[in-house]
């Protein structure tokens, strides 16, 4: 029998009190009836499946299914959000759809991580990440109101960003360039980095120099580089551009929202092209989603999605500096 | 060589860095949605004790620092060495002036310390929080005066000074708070 720790010392009662259970369980009810008045569908999908998310950056949580037709187990993966059974409803003719899922993410642990939480994803037919970017907008300052004074949030392309604080431009400027840059700026610059790729300078410095000096207001961040365009689609133009969107609020990366990739094809290659980077960093390659490439390949809605961490949104509205606070039982209670 | 993943990061921790062993002091896990994990530490150097900031890749590996506290009793000095002994094993330690630094104003003989030893030798010396030691010079007492305003300047038999109340004498022993270098009272014998 395993051993079983001593009552004494066991901490069996819940992180949040009564205040915290209260403001999650009205900003659940809020949310429900935004989405009520606008006509979005609330839908429930499964947290197990037999795909994974191949995004290098993103770690699944797996088990094994032993009973009926598999005797020697089938691997399945805990989803990492519930954008792929989304999008074949979408693709099956839902119309818009909502879903509060309890996500998983493999070790991600800190002050703003847990790796169970709750994600906040909607989808949006008709809709580009302009559009949906309103629609963020609309929905909080419904569901913060009487919490925290919740204006519409700046804009600012991911572009803009860069050339504003570095004076760097992520489409023409080099590795080398943003190496120095942050060797330049930050205390400390990790070894290991790769010096070939941009991203994790993009994402180093992003994390390290432009987040902090975001403020407290919301804010927008919008067109990333199509290098982390992750699925969202890429508008093709003389600086082409994913149309992929971030919200900060107070510092925390709150939604990230997608004008939805609808392409099979290019999907396929994202998926296949994750799988490979994977491998070369010495992680395990998983299962593509053929359900989704299938439900792509009979045609998705042009739509836009967007998830948001609710735990985060419950630590916006109390003004909590870590995403514990925010849960009943956060990770060290479970 | 052993090593820790960041993953085993936590406050207390002993790792080397750039040559020199550290301790952890803080660790923050930092991640965009979709994008690099870092950890961000701060560390202090347990050479000079100075607190820096680093960022590592998560998963990344660093050399750990063979670090051990251990309660030593202070034995005396030749001028060049300060020389430490384990009351167990008996067993004589030395540490160097840079090992033994600002600690030196407060050792006195047979006092138990807390020396920091790397591969086995002293990099730093904690005295006790607060320590007695006898006035070897100071100007005359003021008898009478108790109130202990204004004060002045006593010189330790270590060869620290430190500020007195005026009716303190010479062979008096005192008790010093070797945090802020402050008189805290007279030793009760």
């Amino acid at each position: 029998m395993p051993k079983t720790e001593s009552a004494g010392a066991v901490h069996w009662q819940p992180c949040a009190g009564a205040d915290i259970l209260t403001l999650r369980a009205a900003l659940l009810a809020r949310i429900r009836a935004y989405f009520r008045q606008q006509a979005v569908l609330e839908v429930d999908t499964p947290q197990l499946s037999r795909a994974a998310s191949t995004d290098p950056a993103i770690e699944s949580f797996s088990s094994v299914f032993t009973g009926p037709g598999s005797a020697d187990g089938l691997p399945l993966y805990l989803h990492t959000s519930p954008e792929f059974f989304m999008k074949r409803l979408l693709a099956a003719g839902s119309g818009p759809v909502y879903q509060l899922a309890h996500v998983f993410r493999n070790g991600e642990l800190g002050s703003r991580h847990n790796p169970e939480f709750m994600m906040l994803e909607w989808y949006r037919p008709g809709m580009d990440h302009r559009d949906l970017m309103d629609d963020v907008d609309r929905l909080l300052a419904f569901v913060l109101e009487g919490y925290t004074d919740y204006r519409p949030a700046r804009r600012l392309t991911y572009r803009q960003w860069f050339l504003d604080a570095t004076g760097l431009d992520p489409w023409s400027d080099t590795v080398a360039d943003f190496r120095r840059f942050a060797e330049r700026q930050l205390e400390s610059v990790p070894r290991g980095l790769d010096g070939h790729a941009l991203e994790p300078w993009l994402d180093l410095l992003v994390s390290h120099y432009l987040e902090p000096a975001l403020g407290d207001q919301p804010v927008f961040v919008y067109d990333y580089p199509p290098g982390q365009a992750a699925l969202a689609r890429v508008r093709p133009g003389k600086v082409p551009v994913a149309e992929r969107f971030e919200l900060y609020i107070k510092g925390i990366e709150l939604a990230n929202g997608f004008h939805e990739l609808a392409d099979a094809g290019q999907q396929r290659q994202r998926f296949e092209t994750e799988n490979q980077a994977r491998e070369q960093a010495g992680q395990a390659a998983l299962p593509i989603d053929c359900k989704l490439l299938a439900a792509l390949q009979s045609g998705l809605p042009d739509c836009a999605g967007v998830a948001m961490g609710f735990d985060r949104l419950v630590m916006v509205a109390a003004g909590l500096p870590d995403i514990a606070a925010a849960m009943p039982f956060p990770f060290d209670r479970v | 060589m052993a090593t820790y993943s960041t993953n085993e990061f936590k406050s207390g921790l002993k790792i080397m860095l750039d040559g020199d062993p550290c301790s952890i002091i803080e660790n923050e896990f930092v991640k965009p949605g979709k994008g690099q994990a870092f950890n961000r530490v701060k560390i202090r150097n347990l050479k000079n004790g100075r607190v820096i900031e680093r960022t590592f890749k998560s998963g990344e590996s660093v050399e750990a620092a063979d670090v051990m506290e251990t309660d030593l009793q202070y034995l005396y000095t030749d001028g060049e060495f300060w020389y430490f002994m384990d009351p167990v094993s008996y067993e004589q330690v030395p540490a160097d002036a840079t090992a033994v630094a600002d600690a030196v104003k407060w050792l006195k003989e047979q006092d138990s310390c807390v020396v920091t030893l790397w591969n086995g030798a002293p990099i730093s010396v904690a005295t006790p929080n607060f320590v007695t030691l006898k006035v070897t010079e100071t100007d005359p007492g003021v008898r009478g005066d108790t109130s202990g305003g204004g004060g002045k300047p006593a010189t330790l038999e270590t060869g620290a000074v430190v500020r007195v109340p005026l009716f303190i004498d010479i062979g008096e022993t005192i008790k010093v708070d070797t945090r802020t270098g402050e008189y805290v009272g007279r030793a009760k014998d």
